[in-house]
């Protein structure tokens, strides 16, 4: 989840924070870490750059992108099936 | 057009080597930093608590940064309600920059986060919602700094009482070449206003790109 927590600083230009400030379970949208509209578009790129997934349905979104540990288990379901 | 008062209460710049305000020297380049180190810096300078900074492109870092400079000592709201400010901007290449860096994304894949940023008029919108002005705005482009024509556009506008104070100027931004002159335009004399006239526009534009006295 490290990993993935220094895409995602990177991916959206987070620049005042490090990996652990980013709790596994925060939220990242609204009351967590803030995000908006515009990033969760840049994290659906961040799937399928760094990782061939691309998210089948756009209302899968809000349950993938909650926070990082369900982006991490997104990326384990799928990381198989991207590679079929 | 018969001549309303207005006055120049504040102007800031940002120029290749260092952003000043009314003229004075705030804050110096540090030698061979880029561009983007150069606009990091002040802003840390500046203490701008707005985290969203980081994500614009850098004709909106710009921008945002001469808005910053230019209200740092005036909090707009206890003066003025969100519809009496306005924001009229120009400059040369509109967005040609942050144009050039989302063509260069999209050879991957399109980033939502560049594309954003492909109108000029963008940074009007972050600067609003920043200080939270819902005035009238507008962004023109035109090869060279018009003094007449911003000096004329604004006064029209307090002319019809669209507005009661506008912040306009010059903010242009391609590559490492960029400008950023703003002004305070206001109905209301404060301590220290300049007349809102032509020739003041032009001597505070040349002030500000003299490097801002040395």
């Amino acid at each position: 989840m490290a990993d993935l927590k220094k895409q995602i600083i990177a991916q959206l230009n987070l620049k005042d924070l490090k990996p652990e400030d980013i709790g596994d379970d925060q939220p990242l949208f609204v009351e967590g870490l803030g995000l908006d509209s515009i990033d969760a578009l840049e994290l659906i790129v961040l799937l399928q750059q760094e990782y061939k997934i691309k998210l089948a349905n756009a209302e899968e979104g809000q349950s993938v992108f909650r926070s990082v540990r369900t982006m991490a288990q997104y990326i384990t379901d799928h990381q198989g099936k991207a590679a079929e | 057009m018969k001549d309303l008062q207005a006055y120049i209460t504040a102007y800031s710049s940002i120029t290749k080597h260092s952003a000043g305000k009314n003229g004075n020297l705030v804050f110096r380049r540090t030698e061979n930093s880029s561009t983007g180190d150069f606009f990091i810096s002040l802003y840390k300078y500046l203490s701008s608590d707005y985290p969203k900074f980081y994500k614009m492109d850098n004709l909106s870092k710009l921008g945002f940064l001469a808005a910053e400079l230019l209200l740092s000592d005036r909090k707009l709201s206890e003066n003025y309600s969100p519809e009496e400010t306005g924001i009229v901007f120009s400059n040369a290449n509109a967005s040609l920059d942050a144009d050039m860096h989302y063509m260069a994304s999209v050879k991957n894949i399109p980033s939502p986060a560049l594309f954003v940023y492909t109108l000029p008029n963008i940074v009007i919108g972050e600067i609003s919602i920043r200080h939270g002005f819902k005035g009238e705005n507008a962004f023109f482009v035109s090869e060279k700094f018009e003094e007449a024509f911003i000096h004329f556009y604004v006064s029209d506008l307090f002319k019809r009482s669209a507005i009661k104070s506008c912040i306009c100027g010059w903010v242009e931004c391609f590559q490492d070449n960029f400008e950023a002159v703003l002004w305070l335009v206001e109905k209301q004399l404060r301590q220290g206003s300049l007349p809102f006239t032509i020739d003041q526009i032009h001597k505070s534009y040349l002030l500000s790109n003299g490097e801002i006295n040395g």
